[in-house]
């Protein structure tokens, strides 16, 4: 059954994809979205995400079905992970199977990028710094630096 | 006045000191509340980027409250 999940705790990605397995298949096509060392020129020390995780998976259930609409897919998963990540660490995955690879690349992309448009999922960059940052959250006279309080 | 179950996510949770409270507003719309609040505690977010859901579905700024109703401030995603 296809599922997007919110997951607090780590992801097991062979776990992952071992649920997927189907001998229909002849296709399947993994994402995975690792926390990296920069973002916008600022380094990264780590990441939070929060999540409002009964809408997130609701709204992740629907771009399963618009993935398995527009693609011929055999089967669809996904997790995104919440708490507090590392560098390196594994902040979602996606998973896609089909007869054919141009259905799984295809539909792989596509629940990636609209995930990323629509999930009620928050991001919070801790940087080197020790600056804090919720991703595309600044407003005007945020430029004197993350952690200024905005004039009143 | 209907009362509210108002829910705060992310940076609103931080500016507002709270992840959830229960209201009793005039408040008709979530931009009207939105509005209510923004001016009450400081939000920096104009109501323009914060979306909202009532009863875990995502709704038009100029959505009716009912009394009773869960509301959720949706600030700028940013999963991925």
């Amino acid at each position: 059954m296809d599922t997007f999940r919110i997951s607090s705790t780590p992801l097991d990605p062979a776990a992952l994809q071992r649920t997927l397995g189907d001998v229909r298949a002849g296709a399947c096509v993994t994402f995975e979205g690792w926390v990296r060392n920069r973002n916008d020129g600022h380094p990264v020390q780590s990441l939070e995400y929060e999540a409002y995780a009964v809408l997130a998976e609701a709204e992740g259930a629907r771009i399963l079905a618009e993935a398995r609409s527009r693609f011929a897919l055999i089967g669809a998963v996904a997790v995104h992970r919440v708490g507090h990540l590392q560098l390196g660490d594994l902040a979602v995955w996606v998973g896609v199977t089909a007869e054919h690879r141009g259905a799984a690349f295809d539909a792989c992309r596509y629940i990636i990028d609209e995930a990323k448009a629509r999930l009620p999922i928050w991001k919070k960059e801790h940087y080197v710094d020790g600056a804090t940052v919720w991703i595309n959250c600044a407003t005007r006279g945020d430029h004197v630096g993350p952690t200024a309080v905005p004039p009143a | 006045m209907p009362t509210l179950d108002v829910h705060y996510f992310a940076i609103l949770r931080e500016q507002r000191g709270l992840s959830q409270e229960k209201l009793t507003t005039a408040a008709a719309t979530p931009a009207a509340l939105y509005e209510e609040l923004r001016s009450r505690h400081g939000f920096t977010l104009p109501g323009d980027r914060v979306r909202a859901a009532v009863n875990d579905a995502f709704v038009d700024a100029a959505a009716p409250l009912r009394d009773g109703d869960r509301i959720v401030f949706i600030p700028p995603v940013a999963g991925g």
